[in-house]
């Protein structure tokens, strides 16, 4: 990780912070702060991806601005966040989207709709599109069955690596080795704090989702947007499965678990994305890095299409109106396909990354180093 | 704007713990209750915002609590601390209340978490706040606005009209305008006058202006002083302050607790001229920060410099300011701005007066000095290997003593030992009634939550007759 003005503002605020401290039961950040005294642009990558951005210390800080030390903990651990992902995505030549990531990802969407609108109207019959088409194979009439497979496929593919790879970079320059990733404890640990968003509990009484009041509002949406995620990934999964080893051809009934799984996942989807776009917007401005919302609200924005044009697709599917539907659905989800490397999405790659790198500073295995005796004597005040 | 030909049941002067209970209490007694606030909102809570915990009784383990603490051994400390100098009869009571604090407090919104790292000493003796003070006044606040309580920002009380011991009515400055509140009852709890630097100097004479205040500009003792001119009865020496060693490089006010520095016990400190003037070993840290405060003002421009060696230099709590480093001795004197010879000097003879012995940091090592005046009797190891590292000290002010003198219902007095009609105390203002000498760490919080309730409580009884 380079040294920039923001690592630097980051690495004088966690100095404050690590001689005051008060914070230390609300997240991962501050444990993980007090094992350290320096903060080399490693660990402040490492700790600003572990910053769930849930503001409790913004607002219980007595240094917070109009103080002189002008400490806003929140705001910039979000930028050094967003220069991670720059710094680590792949390949490197691509890094550049991450600037100005709001636009590209809101470009990337129109031209995902677009592009399999234009594809389908030149490889098929145009009429497909305004004709209602049921029964087995429906779907593919409108986009050929090779189309979907290859594109959907190819990007995914890629995707995982890209983001495999940009994982890959972050553990080795946070300082991981490839031999911790084997550990089960701490694998465990870690897992249970993903699943559960441990870190945006506020230490157990909430977080500050919009203003000084307490709520556990962002934490709830996310889960609805993250499960309900799951759930659809798992509806296309197994309608894959249906269609290669039952030889079910899509469209499914309503009963049969990929339109289940997807329905409800949907319903997830929207509930959670509609949710946190809502709270990014109600939300106090002050302790937010306010050139880093067009990024989130494209990103949500794209998930939410995602998951109502899907499920505007299902209730209309028998009518006319399916074809253009399919064909917007699709381009959105090509979209979402393609833009997932480069977008916020990152950020599950690298706070998981951080999280299993807490659960293994909580658990280290070598013997730990000289540490500080910090406050060992120190005062009682 | 505000209604201010309304007469309030209860007029509650101050933004900080003590007051935040008293307009609570109040306010759930049935009363209408005004809370005027000095200090704009964004540094509403007085010291209050500085503070962490809250020492507390308790008979078994709490959530956040280990073991027992119990009144006796409360007391104990207390007594040890003040020399004597407190009220048997309140301590006890204030005592015997924190432990039905507790449950007040949480239901006020106010959260809390097991003893910060290093602390552990405290483990068992002080609930420490979730994210600190100021997320406590911040819970407090909120409450206080659901319930109804009127809360004015940038309003400071200026002058209370005594009659008799009845407060008539109140003169305040509301953003810059002159207004008068009326209220039935008035709760002073505007926190003691260490923010006045010039009332300071009265006490310390010009060396009060290199003195650097922990805490609240906010605090400068208007109300207190409008009291006792009217005369109020008064407790506490009136010249003195809990003066604690502070990173010399702090704000003028509200540094808070970062600028603490821990690094005496491992120093050799010195003066602007490069000489010793204390024992640094003398005890472990804790028991001995709050004098060091007295130490470094009694020099000439009241500063002093802590010098250690590369050694101590993970030893203690990591400073917000940087470590000042240099090779030689001689460099990093220069790098102070003392004379490099006579540090040279001093070190020389320090190192040179050292007995060898087995250093521990973690406990009274016996490492001492042999010959040297004044002696270093514990974690005396040579300064002698660089890099050399020094930090600038000054005398941080926490709080003064002066206040005003309450009973057990938290009426204040006057000076002919009668009770006021309609005027009650919480807080700072009042507690030299109970803490009339050195500190015992989350007493203040103690104080102020324990007597905030009674005055909220006995205003609210007052009020309805």
């Amino acid at each position: 990780m380079r040294e920039t003005e923001a690592t630097t503002d980051a690495r004088r605020a966690m100095e404050v912070c690590n001689a005051c401290r008060y914070c230390e039961g609300y997240c991962a950040v501050f444990p993980a702060m007090t094992l350290r005294r320096e903060f080399s642009t490693g660990d402040l990558s490492y700790i600003a991806n572990l910053c769930h951005n849930c503001r409790g210390c913004y607002y219980a800080c007595q240094y917070a601005p109009p103080h002189p030390f002008n400490i806003n903990l929140p705001q910039v651990l979000a930028q050094v966040r967003s220069e991670t992902y720059e710094e680590y995505a792949w390949p490197g030549p691509l890094a550049g989207l991450f600037k100005r990531n709001g636009t590209i990802v809101a470009l990337a969407t129109a031209a995902g709709i677009a592009l399999t609108l234009l594809l389908t109207m030149a490889l098929v019959d145009p009429r497909v599109l305004y004709q209602p088409q049921v029964g087995p194979g429906a779907f593919y009439r409108v986009i050929p069955w090779w189309l979907m497979v290859t594109l959907a496929g190819g990007t995914f593919l890629f995707s995982i690596l890209a983001l495999v790879m940009g994982f890959r970079n972050f553990w080795r320059d946070t300082g991981g080795r490839a031999d911790e990733l084997t550990r089960g404890r701490p694998l465990m640990t870690a897992l249970h704090d993903i699943l559960t968003l441990k870190n945006l509990g506020g230490g157990g009484g909430g977080c500050n989702d919009v203003d000084e009041g307490f709520s556990q509002l962002r934490r709830r949406f996310h889960h609805f947007m993250f499960y309900g995620f799951l759930l659809c990934f798992a509806s296309t999964t197994s309608a894959t499965f249906y269609d290669h080893f039952l030889g079910h051809v899509a469209p499914y009934p309503f009963w049969s678990l990929p339109v289940q799984l997807g329905t409800w996942g949907g319903v997830g989807m929207v509930i959670g994305t509609a949710g946190l776009i809502w709270t990014k917007i109600v939300s106090d401005p002050a302790p937010a890095a306010r050139n880093l919302l067009g990024a989130d609200y494209a990103l949500l924005v794209l998930l939410f299409l995602s998951a109502s044009t899907g499920l505007l697709l299902l209730g209309l599917r028998a009518t006319g109106a399916m074809g253009v539907l399919l064909a917007i659905h699709l381009g959105v989800i090509l979209a979402l396909f393609v833009v997932v490397p480069y977008s916020k999405m990152v950020h599950g790659v690298y706070r998981s990354a951080a999280l299993l790198r807490h659960a293994l500073e909580r658990h280290p295995t070598p013997p730990p180093g000289d540490k500080p005796s910090d406050r060992a004597l120190g005062s009682a005040a | 704007m505000p209604d201010f030909s309304r007469v309030w049941d209860v007029l509650v002067i101050g933004g900080g713990n003590a007051a935040l209970c008293a307009a609570v209490t109040a306010r759930q007694a049935g009363c209408s209750v005004l809370l005027i606030e000095h200090a704009p909102k964004a540094f509403r809570g007085g010291n209050s915002r500085h503070t962490r915990n809250m020492r507390t009784m308790h008979a078994e383990p709490t959530s956040v609590l280990t073991e027992a603490y119990l009144e006796d051994e409360y007391w104990d400390d207390l007594l040890r601390v003040t020399g004597g100098e407190t009220d048997e009869h309140l301590a006890r009571m204030t005592i015997r209340l924190t432990r039905e604090a507790l449950p007040f407090m949480e239901a006020c919104g106010v959260r809390f978490q097991p003893s910060l790292s290093g602390t552990l000493s405290l483990s068992r003796t002080n609930a420490f706040f979730l994210g600190g003070g100021k997320a406590l006044v911040n819970a407090y606040y909120a409450t206080a606005e659901r319930l109804g309580v009127e809360i004015l920002y940038d309003t400071e009380a200026v002058d209370l009209k005594l009659d008799d011991g009845f407060v008539r009515e109140v003169a305040i400055d509301h953003r810059g305008f002159p207004e008068t509140v009326r209220a039935k009852v008035v709760v002073a709890s505007s926190g003691g006058f260490q923010a006045d630097l010039e009332w300071l100097e009265k006490g310390w004479g010009p060396a009060a202006r290199n003195f650097l205040i922990r805490g609240t500009p906010y605090a400068k003792g208007v109300v207190l002083r409008n009291l006792l001119d009217q005369g109020v009865a008064s407790v506490g020496d009136p010249t003195q302050c809990h003066a604690v060693a502070i990173d010399g490089r702090a704000p003028k006010f509200d540094g808070g607790i970062v600028t603490r520095l821990d690094c005496v016990p491992f120093s050799v400190v010195v003066n602007k001229h490069g000489e010793r003037f204390y024992d640094e070993g003398e005890d472990v840290w804790p028991k001995r920060y709050a004098i060091w405060g007295r130490l470094v003002a009694q020099q000439p421009d009241q500063v002093a410099y802590a010098i250690i060696d590369s050694r101590s230099e993970r030893l203690f709590m990591p400073s917000v300011f940087p470590a000042i480093k240099a090779d030689t001795v001689g460099e990093l004197a220069v790098k102070l701005g003392l004379d490099p010879a006579a540090v040279e000097g001093t070190v020389a003879a320090f190192n040179a007066a050292c007995v060898p012995g087995e250093f521990n940091s973690t406990r009274l090592d016996g490492c001492r000095t042999e010959g040297l005046d004044p002696p270093k009797t514990h974690w005396a190891r040579p300064i002698a290997e660089p890099p050399f590292i020094g930090y600038p000290l000054r005398p941080g002010i926490t709080f003064t003593y002066l206040g005003v003198k309450v009973d057990e219902r938290a009426r204040v007095l006057m000076e002919d030992g009668r009770p006021s009609a309609n005027l009650f105390a919480s807080g700072e203002i009042m507690a030299g009634s109970i803490l009339g000498k050195g500190y015992l760490a989350g007493f203040g919080m103690a104080i102020g939550t324990v007597f905030g309730r009674i005055a909220g409580r006995e205003a609210a009884r007052n009020a309805r007759n």
